[in-house]
């Protein structure tokens, strides 16, 4: 299989004190496949797909090689490389409740993004926005795109992100800990519209979460974090089973108990 | 929203009254007889027992407290403020041109506060931590520990006196506006500049920004939805400003020969001419409530969340 | 005190606390530090400048600058400061009595509190003065008036957090009486906000006071204040603007080591806030009030 990212030597440091908190990291995506990223708060997981993104915070420096396709991320102009977020690379985001502009109604930032990324009209922007609002489960996508972000809840907002991304169709998706802020009920509708969205776009994601029965239920690989390094890089069943790594083998240990009733909500 | 506002208008009621009473009652506690100061004032030689009682009758001081109170509040509000006790003129003769003019002054430097505060702010923000950021706050810190009186004086002696450039005092034409503008601006940014600045560094690092970001929006559309997000927060604030700078212009009015509000109370607590006195902290004190109310209303109508959890 | 301990680790802090100190040390033992008596009047000396006599000159009646300028710590700065910790002390009882009764007592001083933080300061004082006549101890009345309010809410707000934690609980079972607890426990919690306000209404507390003098409302000649100096100095500025500089150099000292070190409290209580801090809202006053309420500073 072809890979759609490969990132290669990624090093992240702070710009003010030097201290590398990744050091020269490098893994691939398959074409149409999902990585689930695992590991404590802190490992580095979120700090990595940030650098994908290149939207690290200007304190924090990065190095290396991005491959998307034919292309480097990392050498493009930052024009350039705005063109790519939302159209080739898309964001969801922990905390659904935060992630719009508190000021405006969710549906201003929808079309704002569509109306950057395409010629389509107004009304052809707002078609395919409620089509894709309805398709996730969101049954009055003119009373979603109309509310406030305080007035939904972070398992709706989650969704309405998910939404946008159907739309926008890109390469790649980029998932940071989509579940995590949510309760078990918001976070089985959440992960059954992200094994869908997976379905239909046949996009390449990757999926950052400390839940390892989120992980098993949607990954295709899984890669560990401790302390800004990979430790282990392999398929679900292979991580899951036979663990290389003493780390890994405690992550799973730890998470077995929780899993069981995990796949007891889901109902398998 | 609409039920909000009128709750909020019929809030203030209570304390609009609450404030008149203590203004009216405030005075009784002078340690000084008004009769006395109006005969005082008026410069009869030979103040009798006799003529105190006959000015109190003439003045109404005779009546009970309560009844005293209702016919200031009454007459108050038809501006009828009662006569100074030096000029003999009814209050509002003097107190009506005089807040007309430090109105003025007030909303031209409210104005000046506001752009020079939200510029400033903003673009510190943008530089966080920068040489250019640190300058400009120490430059903030250090003009907001000066004295303004002295910084004043020291702008006509240079720019009045020294350059001739500007009138050292007196209100003739927006020339007049410059220094006292200057000088007010100056010694208030400094507050609301460091609000702006710390409103805006606090959004621009929320969710928002990043997804805005991810979702490949222009810089200028993520910065638009920083600062608007971040002066929701300042408008209230600015709102307040006016009834601060309002009452707060004496120093300022002093030293230009500024012929407003400062001047006028300044000149009637030495000649101790309790009516102005009066009427000058009850206007002001009811612009205070006036526009508390004014800036929860407008905070209500820009927050969107605010008007949900209240309407 | 681990709490000063710790403000003075920054180097910028320390030497502002330094400086306060001493320009205190040398307000209380005027006498001593003063090479001249201050209202001694020497009209051959009139607009004289430095000499080994006198360091900073003479003024418009011949009097040593110097002297009065470490005489005007008096008023400026120990009479502030006075009015200062009189008004934490009246917050902090009523701010006990609001905080330990609850109820009824509670809500109606709170109520009062709410009100007397409505008014707008600057106004208040000039009632104040209006009322009662010009001098110092009117103005100081006024700010003991007006300041106590913010004071007696922050107590509040301690006493009601630590009535409920568990070692008050059981220090009062234990039978340690109500002082020992306040002692122990309340006044070194609430010791740090205390701190932020009111060093930040110290500055412009200071400001305020000399304004006044400036004005003419507050000292009266022919006592020394270095507002009232300015107010002096303005007569002649013309001619000799020289002498605006010493009391405005002293007054902006002394303002600056208080704000950096309200700053540096303000970093040590709440580190995330040392940008934003509580400081612009006290000075903001009323308007500050409402926005900590509201939560969006």
């Amino acid at each position: 299989m072809v890979n759609m990212l490969e990132i290669r030597k990624l090093t992240i440091r702070e710009r003010s004190t030097g201290k590398v908190i990744i050091p020269d990291s490098s893994f691939d995506v398959k074409k149409g496949s999902c990585l689930a990223i695992v590991g404590e708060s802190g490992s580095g997981k979120s700090l990595t797909c940030r650098a994908i993104m290149r939207l690290n915070k200007p304190g924090i420096e990065q190095a290396g090689d991005i491959w998307l396709g034919g292309e480097n991320l990392a050498k493009l102009p930052e024009q350039e490389m705005r063109r790519r977020r939302g159209r080739r690379l898309c964001m969801i985001m922990q905390h659904g409740m935060r992630a719009f502009d508190p000021s405006r109604a969710v549906g201003v930032h929808l079309i704002e993004t569509l109306a950057e990324h395409f010629d389509w009209s107004k009304s052809e922007m707002t078609g395919r926005m409620k089509r894709a609002l309805e398709s996730v489960r969101l049954n009055a996508p003119m009373d979603v795109m109309n509310a406030y972000p305080h007035q939904l809840s972070g398992g709706m907002l989650q969704r309405v992100m998910i939404a946008l991304t159907l739309v926008l169709e890109p390469d790649v998706v980029i998932a940071d800990e989509p579940t995590t802020a949510l309760d078990t009920v918001s976070q089985y509708e959440v992960v059954e519209q992200f094994i869908r969205l997976r379905e239909r776009l046949g996009s390449t994601m990757i999926f950052i979460s400390h839940d390892l029965g989120v992980v098993r239920k949607i990954a295709d690989e899984v890669l560990v974090m401790k302390d800004g390094r990979i430790v282990e890089h392999g398929t679900t069943g292979a991580v899951f089973t036979k663990a290389q790594h003493d780390y890994t083998r405690s992550l799973v240990t730890a998470k077995l108990s929780l899993h069981q009733h995990f796949r007891q909500v889901m109902g398998e | 929203m609409g039920l909000y506002m009128v709750k909020r208008i019929l809030q203030s009621i209570p304390l609009l009254l609450a404030v008149s009473f203590f203004t009216f009652a405030f005075i009784q506690l002078s340690p000084m007889d008004p009769a006395e100061v109006v005969l005082h004032a008026q410069g009869v030689p030979k103040i009798t027992d006799e003529l105190i009682a006959e000015t109190k009758t003439a003045l109404g001081m005779d009546q009970p407290f309560l009844v005293r109170y209702s016919n200031w509040l009454a007459s108050c509000l038809q501006f009828d403020f009662g006569s100074s006790y030096i000029t003999g003129k009814p209050v509002w003769s003097q107190l009506g041109p005089a807040l007309f003019n430090t109105i003025k002054l007030t909303v031209v430097s409210v104005a000046a506060i506001i752009a020079v505060s939200i510029g400033f702010g903003v673009y510190c923000a943008w530089r966080a931590g920068k040489m250019i950021d640190r300058s400009l706050r120490g430059l903030f810190f250090f003009l907001t520990s000066m004295p303004s009186y002295w910084l004043g004086t020291l702008m006509i002696w240079y720019f009045s006196v020294k350059l001739d450039l500007l009138p050292t005092s007196g209100m003739d034409s927006y020339r007049s506006y410059i220094l006292p503008v200057a000088l007010i601006t100056v010694s208030y940014a400094g507050i609301y500049f460091r609000i702006i600045r710390s409103s805006v560094l606090s959004n621009m690092n929320e969710d928002y920004a990043m997804y805005g970001r991810a979702c490949g929006l222009p810089e200028k559309k993520v910065r638009a939805r920083i600062v608007r997000n971040s002066l929701q927060v300042a408008v209230s604030v600015f709102c307040m400003a006016v009834p601060i700078i309002l009452g707060s212009t004496v120093v300022v009015e002093n030293i230009f020969a500024w012929p407003g509000l400062g001047t006028l109370s300044v000149n009637a607590i030495l000649g101790r001419d309790f009516p102005v006195i009066q009427a000058y902290v009850l206007v002001l004190a009811a612009a205070f409530v006036l526009f508390n109310t004014a800036s929860d209303i407008l905070n209500a109508a820009l927050n969107p969340k605010l008007r949900n959890d209240r309407s | 005190m681990m709490f000063l301990k710790n403000v003075l680790k920054d180097r910028v802090a320390a030497a502002s606390f330094a400086i306060l100190v001493a320009v205190m040390t040398v307000g209380i033992f005027a006498p001593v530090f003063a090479p001249h008596d201050p209202e001694e009047v020497h009209m051959e000396l009139r607009y004289a400048s430095a000499s080994w006599e006198y360091w900073l000159g003479n003024d418009h009646l011949g009097r040593c600058i110097l002297s009065r300028l470490i005489y005007g710590i008096q008023p400026s700065v120990l009479g502030v400061l006075a009015a200062l910790l009189l008004s934490v002390l009246l917050g902090a009882v009523i701010g006990f009595v609001a905080g330990y009764f609850r109820g009824k007592t509670d809500v109606i001083l709170m109520r009062i509190c709410d009100v007397m933080l409505s008014f707008p300061s600057y106004v208040m004082t000039l009632a104040v003065v209006g009322i009662f006549g010009v001098g110092l101890e009117h103005i100081l009345m006024a700010f003991l008036l007006l300041k106590w309010a913010w004071f007696a809410r922050i107590i509040r707000t301690s006493v009601m957090q630590f009535s409920e934690s568990d070692y008050v609980k059981f220090a009062k079972v234990a039978g340690v009486g109500n002082a020992a607890i306040m002692r122990k426990h309340l006044i070194p919690a609430a010791l740090p906000d205390i701190a932020v306000i009111a060093s930040s209404s110290f500055g412009s507390m200071v400001l305020q006071i000399s304004g006044f003098s400036f004005l003419g409302l507050g000292i009266q000649a022919p006592k020394a204040e270095w507002g009232m100096m300015l107010n002096e100095a303005r007569e002649v500025m013309f001619s000799k603007p020289e002498f605006m500089l010493a009391p405005g150099l002293a007054i902006i000292i002394v303002v600056l080591a208080i704000n950096f070190l309200s700053d540096a409290f303000q970093a040590a209580v709440d580190p995330k806030l040392a940008a934003s801090s509580r400081k612009e809202r006290s000075m903001a006053e009323a308007a500050a009030g409402r926005l900590e309420r509201k939560e969006v500073a």
